[in-house]
């Protein structure tokens, strides 16, 4: 049965009729038209569906829509956009960290709620964080070394 | 003449036309097409930086054009490391000739010889001034329908502007602000489908409970059948992935697979039916010296791309139009026009981004799954998307192979023949290749009949037999291919196809004849290794790794090296690995160094260098496919681990400089020797040498215990 759910979504308001059990990443992705959370593996396993639901990271392919009803959640659309990247993005540029690039939506939300409580991480820090996340690619090297530049430009060193 | 044409790049030769690859548009740029696709690889970025340099444009003007079935040129699949050989070297030929095309109808027009013209992002210059016209303006007086002749001479590399450096991948922010793939096309009333998978291709559904089905679902569904092909259709995702979820324990087929234990392990091959192949001199039994055999294998792996495969398909006033991740566009039309009996003109396939393949993934399989459903409801776009678990279990596998080593060694410890036998399934079963098929023909009423199993021939790089043959300098070598032909599981091409399993075993065998013989194992390679190319890389490897540091070893920590030419005949790899074992394998270190002829963008050289080490090393310390009765049993990433952030080592990768050689394909190349430095490496950290990969937890205390 249809239920209707309010949360707040990338910064808005957001209302939606869904079954209380359908797991979040169907009304982001379906409902909502936020494309940029990925569905992997429905099960928890591989990270490609990470968003930040209060600041936390979250499974979206296993969240039931219920369980963020009033809650704030925040998908890889909030971080930046091609003409305005978020420092992240940049520093996953300037790595060139990424192959198929499937996986960075997820790892870019971990990353971010990595940086948002240390500034400073060391890179066994930035590992826990990406942890559970799965790269086919074998980028993992690179997005490690991104997610320090990060850090450095976020801080504001590094020159201009 | 006809002779200078067999010299022509074989795209060329297919794709003869200039207008199949290029289009001086209105918008003052160009826009240059390819077949081969975007796999995360850096391809279509490189093949830009080669048309704007021969073209002498910046980058902004060119607008790249990759796999599309109807302007796009047939370049079958992107595969094999052949992208910058063979697209790479068409699209260079093409545009140095279109730049003199160009140049000669602006001389005409300036009333000048084309000696005296340069041009700078368009604009023809005369002895240096700039003209009033452009390339785009003596464009329309080209003849573009006529065929390439090759013969107008590149640039020289000296002066090169944009080939050889790291431009960034022109992919790469799409994917970082959260568009650009297949399983984003939503259309507004599209319609969502999955499928209820036929176990093997002679099964046959007996009964479905559809309203069991229907019940699981929890919202509207359609079901839609056609002899054993049953797809679940709906608006809403989620209730077609819950019918799709639920349908398997609700269906009861007939004539399922049956496998036993034994066959998801290598050692299984041996003796199965097959099909045999002998390449190389005969051996004599008779000649002297002490004979040395091993035997090495390597299980069935995955592709285990990180999404499920997706395809969209819409059928409307008789014309077919396909959206796939497959890595041939082309081929792909062709082998579903086939399926649906369609005539090829009447398909359009379209390549669109999809999750890292490395090889035959679903994609090809789940476009032929939309394109007949999408045949069945004329004017809808149909969205098709496998399960995890189904691509986990009907992927085409990476097959399982068993590799004996037999050597007869000199009397200064060196091989003096040298025999390779192979055990192993197909490596390409690519639709439109020789064994190769789609999936869902064989659900279909009137299956086709089950394939003969064929594998690629040693002249064309092998299958089976990839990298078999030692690039040592030794006196006589044979290949014995037995291509199995009936295995539990359908296989074909993953990344490196048998070289990895190969390398492995080749490169082991002569770090142990090195031991036997008393010597280091870097410096017995050198004493049989005379082509300098080769030489230099592992020269170059072993230095970055301090080699001559090494220590005796069997203490648990290890320094492994290994040394593969890609094919034999692409780019060069050496690859050293620092690593320690306790009751497994942790990778410390690797050092990277290939050297692939001219680099056409260092960094995305790097990358790939660093990708299929990581791969390499995934596939050998953790990957094996399992299976049981009806099928593959490994359905998740908790049942087929890869490798985790926490075990990735430091990883150097370089490049080694040849401005003046001809680009070697460099995709593949530090796969193989990423797996068998590792297995030096854990050799030389125990004192014992594992055989069989993966170099599990299980293994190796299994090797402690002895």
């Amino acid at each position: 049965m249809a239920q209707t759910f309010e949360f707040t979504v990338n910064g808005a308001p957001r209302q939606v009729k869904a079954k209380a059990d359908l797991p979040l990443i169907y009304v982001l992705r379906n409902e909502l038209g936020l494309i940029g959370t990925r569905y992997g593996c429905g099960q928890e396993q591989c990270g490609s569906c990470m968003v930040l639901i209060d600041g936390e990271p979250s499974y979206a392919c296993a969240r039931a829509v219920d369980s963020v009803a009033g809650r704030t959640v925040q998908t890889i659309e909030d971080l930046g956009t091609v003409a305005d990247p978020h420092p992240l993005q940049q520093a996953f540029l300037d790595e060139q960290a990424g192959q198929c690039g499937y996986c960075l939506s997820g790892i870019l939300i971990s990353a971010k709620a990595l940086l948002d409580r240390n500034s400073n991480p060391s890179r066994a820090d930035i590992v826990a964080a990406l942890e559970g996340h799965l790269c086919r690619c074998g980028a993992h090297s690179r997005i490690i070394r991104a997610v320090d530049r990060a850090a450095v430009l976020l801080r504001g060193e590094g020159g201009a | 003449m006809s002779a200078e044409k067999s010299n022509l790049p074989l795209s060329l030769t297919v794709n003869p036309r200039l207008e199949q690859w290029l289009k001086f548009e209105a918008d003052e740029t160009v826009r240059v097409a390819t077949g081969k696709v975007e796999i995360g690889q850096g391809v279509v970025t490189a093949l830009s930086q080669i048309a704007a340099e021969e073209l002498d444009l910046p980058l902004d003007q060119i607008v790249m054009l990759s796999g599309d079935s109807d302007e796009g040129p047939d370049e079958r699949y992107t595969s094999s490391s052949l992208s910058i050989m063979v697209s790479g070297a068409s699209i260079r030929l093409i545009c140095a000739e279109a730049r003199a095309l160009l140049l000669a109808r602006a001389a005409l027009r300036l009333n000048c010889s084309a000696g005296q013209l340069s041009v700078e992002d368009g604009r023809i210059l005369v002895d240096g001034a700039a003209s009033e016209i452009s390339y785009w303006s003596v464009a329309p007086e080209v003849d573009w329908s006529q065929a390439a002749t090759g013969e107008v001479a590149p640039k020289a590399p000296a002066e090169y502007r944009i080939v050889g450096q790291s431009i960034p991948r022109q992919d790469l922010l799409a994917k970082l602000v959260g568009g650009a793939y297949i399983h984003d096309r939503i259309p507004e009333d599209v319609v969502h489908a999955r499928m209820l998978r036929q176990p093997g291709r002679d099964a046959v559904l007996r009964t479905l409970d559809e309203a069991a089905v229907r019940h699981a679902a929890g919202g509207e569904i359609e079901i839609f059948k056609q002899a054993d092909f049953v797809a679940f259709l709906g608006a809403d995702e989620a209730v077609v992935e819950a019918a799709a979820a639920a349908a398997a324990e609700h269906a009861q087929w007939d004539k399922a697979p049956n496998i036993e234990p034994i066959q998801q392990e290598a050692a299984w091959l041996r003796g199965q039916p097959s099909d045999d192949r002998q390449y190389g001199a005969e051996e004599d039994l008779e000649a002297p010296g002490e004979i040395v055999e091993a035997t090495f294998s390597r299980p069935y792996i995955a592709h285990a791309s990180l999404a499920p495969s997706c395809a969209l398909a819409q059928f409307t006033d008789g014309r077919l139009t396909l959206w796939s991740h497959g890595q041939g566009m082309h081929p792909l039309r062709r082998n579903i026009a086939e399926v649906l009996q369609l005539p090829i003109e009447a398909i359009s396939a379209k390549h669109l981004n999809g999750p890292g393949c490395y090889g035959h993934n679903g994609a090809d399989d789940v476009t032929l799954d939309a394109a007949i459903i999408a045949m069945n409801r004329p004017g809808r776009c149909i969205r098709l998307q496998w399960r995890r678990e189904e691509e986990f279990a009907f992927e085409p596998f990476g097959p399982a192979m068993l590799v004996d080593l037999k050597v007869r060694i000199d009397d200064a410890g060196r091989p003096a023949d040298w025999t390779t036998e192979v055990w192993s399934p197909t490596h390409v079963q690519r639709p439109g290749t020789g064994s190769g098929f789609l999936l869902a023909a064989a659900a279909l009423p009137n299956p086709p009949p089950a394939p003969v199993p064929q594998d690629p021939l040693e002249e064309a790089g092998g299958g089976g037999t990839r990298n078999a043959t030692p690039y040592y300098d030794i006196p006589k070598t044979r290949i014995l291919h037995h291509l199995v032909t009936a295995p539990p599981v359908r296989t074909s091409a993953l990344r490196t196809l048998g070289a990895l399993p190969n390398v492995f075993a080749l490169e082991a065998m002569i770090d142990d004849l090195a031991i036997r013989a008393g010597e280091d194992p870097l410096d017995y390679r050198l004493s049989m290794l005379s082509d300098p190319r080769a030489r230099a890389v592992l020269e170059t490897a072993t230095k970055r790794a301090n080699w001559s540091q090494r220590g005796t070893g069997g203490e648990g920590e290890g320094l492994g090296l290994a040394f593969a030419r890609y094919k034999n005949t692409a780019a060069y790899a050496a690859v050293a690995v620092a690593l320690h074992v306790d009751e497994q394998v942790h990778l410390d270190h690797i050092w990277v160094v290939a050297d692939a002829g001219l680099v056409i963008n260092p960094d995305g050289v790097r990358n790939q260098l660093e990708g299929g080490a990581v791969q390499g090393a995934s596939w050998t310390l953790k990957e094996q496919v399992t299976m049981l009765g009806q099928g593959v049993t490994s359905l998740n990433w908790d049942s087929y681990p890869i490798l985790r952030f926490s075990e990735i080592p430091g990883i150097e990768a370089e490049v080694l400089d040849q401005l003046e050689q001809p680009s070697l394909g460099v995709g593949e190349c530090s796969v193989s020797p990423t797996a068998a430095a590792i297995g030096n490496a854990v050799a030389h950290a125990l004192g014992h040498r594992i055989h069989d990969m993966p170099l599990s937890r299980e293994r190796i205390i299994a090797a402690l215990l002895n």
